[in-house]
C-alpha cells in the first residue's frame, strides 16, 4: 500500500470527483469531497517526511519503466508544493461547507465540489507527476474545472471572468504543449529526467530555444505574471468565495512550481539563465508587477479585487527569488510560495465572512465591520500584517530571504523595490482597516460575526501563517533543500 | 525544394496564426472560440507531422512482414489526449457564452464592455 501513495494521492480524489456528482445531494457531495481532501492531505504529509527521509521516490504506472512508461517522480520540490495544495484543499473544503451554502444554489452543489475535487485533483497531479505531457493534461484538468468553478460566482459578471480566464488559459496550456511537442521531436522523450539527459547535446539547434520561449509564455500566462495577468483580477472577484480562497493560494503557486520545474530540472539552470538569460526577463517583470500592481491595488473599492491585483504583485516576488537562479533566491521564491498561499488564503476567507454577512465586499459596505464582525476583521488585519511583512508573520520572513538574496548579488535597488512594494501594501491593507474601524457603521442594519465554520478554516490560517512566521526553520529548511535538488548542488 | 518538403509545417504555421489572430482580433465570443478551436487544431496538426516516417506504416506487428518501416505512434496517440481536451473546451466555452447570452443579451465583447461597467 504505502509504496502505492505516489499515485493513490492523484487516483483517489480523481474516482472520488464522478462519486460526488452521482450522490446528486449537496451534503454527501461535501462528504465525499472532504474526504477526498483529506485523504490527499494525509498523503501528502507522509510522502513529504518520506522524501525527506529517504530522497526521491520514483513511481512506475502500471509497472512500465521510465523513460516509456509513465513515471511519478516526487523529489522535495514536488512533495512540498503537492502539501500546500492538499493543505489549503483540506482547510478549503471544511470552509466551502458554509460559505458555498450561501453563494450557490443548491441544486448545483453536487456538481460543484465535483468541479472542486477535480480541479484539486489536477493541481496535486502536475505537482507529483514526472512526464511532461501527463503535465498538460493535468493542467487542462485543473484549469477546465476552475472555470466552470468561477463561473458558479453570483453575479454575473462571473461568467464573462470565466470565459476570458478560458480563453487566455488555453492559449497557454496550447503554448506550453507546443513547447512539449518541439522538444519531444529532438529527444524523442517526455520523461523529465531523461529530457534532462538529452536536452544538452541537441540545445545548439534552433528547435530548443524555440521551445523554451513557448514554454516561457505559455507557463507565464497560466501564472499571471505582469504584463499576461489579465485574467486574474475578475476571476478571483467575481468567483465564490471558497473558489477564490483555494484557487488564489494553490494555481499560480503550482505553477511557479511548472517554471521552476521546467527551467531548473529540464532546461537547467545553466541554459535557461546564461544561455537563454531568461533572468534578463523576468526580473524587469517582477519588479514592474510589484510596484504597478501593488499601486492599482490602491485604488480599488472592492476588496476581493484590491487582494487580486495584490496577488499579482506577490506572484511578482516569487518570480524575483526565481530570477536570482541563485540558492538564496530560489528558496525565498518556493518559501513565498508557501507564505504567500497561508495569507492569502486566510485573506479571501476573511472576505468570504464579510461576503457572508454583508453580501457585498465594496469599502463603502464595510464600514464599521471593526466592531460588528470583530474575529472577521481581525483575521484580515493579521493576514494583512503578513502581506505587508510585519515581523513575526510569515511575509517577513520571505522578503528576508528575498533581500538577502539580492544583496548576495550587489542588487541593493532590487532590495530597494522589495522594500518599496512592502511600503505599498501598508497603503492598501489600510484603506481597508481605515474603513472598517474607523468609520462609524450604519446603525440599521444588523450584521453579527460570520458562523463558526468559516470563522475555524480562516483562523487556522491566520494562525499558521504566524506560527510559521515565529518558528520559520521547518520551512526554510525544507525550501533551501528544495531549491539545493533544483539547483543541483549539495546532496 | 526543401521548404515545399516542409509543407506540413507551413500549413501549421499558416493555420496557427490564422487561428490566434482570430481569438484576439474577433470581438464576438463565438468566433473567439472558433479561432481558439483552429489554433489548438494547428498544434494537433504539428504533432501528427512529427510522427510521421516517411514510407512508414501504422505500428501493428504482422508477421511474415520484417523489416517494415513504422511511424511513431506517441505523438498519434498524445493528440488523441488533445483532441479531448480541445473537445471539452470548445464545449465548456460554448456552454459559458450560452449562459453569457441569456445573463446579458449580447455575445459581442464591446456590448459586455458596456454592460458590466
Amino acid at each position: 500500500m504505502s509504496q502505492h501513495l505516489p499515485v493513490l494521492i492523484v487516483v483517489v480524489p480523481l474516482l472520488l470527483a464522478p462519486l460526488a456528482a452521482l450522490v446528486g445531494n449537496w451534503k454527501a457531495a461535501w462528504i465525499v469531497a472532504a474526504a477526498a481532501s483529506w485523504w490527499a492531505f494525509g498523503v501528502s504529509i507522509a510522502l513529504v517526511r518520506r522524501v525527506l527521509a529517504e530522497g526521491t521516490i520514483s513511481y512506475e504506472i502500471g509497472g512500465w519503466a521510465a523513460p516509456y512508461g509513465i513515471e511519478y517522480r516526487i523529489d522535495l520540490v514536488s512533495a512540498f508544493v503537492a502539501m500546500i495544495v492538499a493543505t489549503i484543499g483540506a482547510v478549503a473544503i471544511i470552509y466551502a461547507r458554509t460559505s458555498v451554502r450561501a453563494e450557490v444554489s443548491e441544486d448545483r452543489g453536487a456538481l460543484f465540489y465535483s468541479a472542486f475535487i477535480l480541479c484539486f485533483t489536477g493541481l496535486l497531479g502536475i505537482s507529483v507527476t514526472g512526464d511532461v505531457f501527463n503535465i498538460f493534461v493535468f493542467l487542462e484538468v485543473s484549469s477546465l474545472s476552475a472555470y466552470a468553478l468561477i463561473a458558479m460566482g453570483q453575479d454575473r459578471r462571473a461568467l464573462t471572468a470565466a470565459y476570458q480566464y478560458l480563453i487566455m488559459g488555453s492559449v497557454g496550456a496550447t503554448f506550453i504543449v507546443i513547447g512539449i511537442g518541439l522538444m519531444y521531436s529532438m529527444t524523442g522523450t517526455l520523461n523529465i529526467a531523461d529530457l534532462a539527459e538529452r536536452l544538452p547535446a541537441v540545445a545548439d539547434n534552433r528547435t530548443i530555444p524555440v521551445a523554451f520561449t513557448f514554454l516561457t509564455v505559455g507557463i507565464t500566462l497560466k501564472l499571471a505574471l505582469f504584463p499576461l495577468h489579465l485574467w486574474l483580477p475578475n476571476a478571483y472577484t467575481y468567483a465564490p468565495s471558497a473558489v477564490t480562497a483555494f484557487i488564489a493560494s494553490t494555481a499560480t503557486k503550482v505553477a511557479v512550481y511548472l517554471l521552476l520545474r521546467f527551467f531548473f530540472t529540464v532546461f537547467g539552470a545553466e541554459f535557461s539563465f546564461e544561455q537563454m538569460q531568461l533572468d534578463k526577463v523576468l526580473m524587469p517583470l517582477a519588479l514592474v508587477a510589484i510596484v504597478t500592481m501593488s499601486l492599482v491595488a490602491i485604488y480599488q473599492d472592492n476588496v476581493k479585487r484590491l487582494l487580486a491585483y495584490s496577488s499579482v504583485a506577490q506572484i511578482g516576488y516569487m518570480v524575483l527569488g526565481i530570477s536570482f537562479a541563485s540558492v538564496l533566491g530560489v528558496t525565498a521564491g518556493i518559501l513565498h510560495l508557501f507564505n504567500h498561499a497561508l495569507m492569502k488564503g486566510a485573506l479571501f476567507m476573511a472576505m468570504g465572512c464579510v461576503m457572508y454577512r454583508v453580501g457585498s465586499v465594496r469599502l463603502e459596505r464595510m464600514k464599521g465591520l471593526g466592531k460588528k464582525m470583530p474575529w472577521t476583521m481581525a483575521a484580515f488585519v493579521g493576514g494583512g500584517l503578513s502581506l505587508i511583512g510585519v515581523p513575526f508573520t510569515v511575509g517577513f520572513v520571505s522578503k528576508w530571504y528575498l533581500v538577502q538574496a539580492a544583496l548576495e548579488r550587489g542588487m541593493w535597488p532590487v532590495a530597494a523595490v522589495v522594500m518599496f512594494g512592502s511600503l505599498l501594501a501598508v497603503i492598501y491593507v489600510w484603506k481597508v482597516v481605515e474603513v472598517a474601524y474607523f468609520q462609524e457603521a450604519d446603525p440599521d442594519d444588523d450584521i453579527r460575526e460570520a458562523p463558526l465554520g468559516l470563522l475555524i478554516p480562516t483562523w487556522a490560517l491566520v494562525i499558521a501563517s504566524f506560527y510559521f512566521g515565529i518558528d520559520a526553520t521547518t520551512t526554510a529548511d525544507i525550501a533551501t533543500r528544495a531549491a539545493e535538488v533544483l539547483l543541483g548542488v549539495g546532496p | 525544394m526543401i521548404a515545399l518538403g516542409l509543407f506540413n509545417y507551413w500549413a501549421v504555421i499558416l493555420l496557427m496564426m490564422v487561428g490566434f489572430y482570430t481569438l484576439i482580433a474577433r470581438g464576438n465570443l463565438v468566433k473567439k472560440l472558433i479561432g481558439l478551436n483552429i489554433f489548438q487544431t494547428s498544434v494537433i496538426m504539428l504533432y501528427v507531422s512529427m510522427g510521421k516516417v516517411a514510407g512508414g506504416t501504422a505500428p501493428i506487428l504482422v508477421e511474415g512482414a520484417e523489416h517494415v518501416v513504422y511511424s511513431n505512434p506517441i505523438p498519434h496517440v498524445l493528440m488523441l489526449t488533445a483532441i479531448v481536451v480541445g473537445v471539452a473546451t470548445t464545449a465548456l466555452g460554448l456552454s459559458l457564452v450560452v449562459r453569457i447570452n441569456e445573463a446579458f443579451g449580447t455575445v459581442e465583447d464591446d456590448e459586455l464592455r458596456d454592460e458590466s461597467l
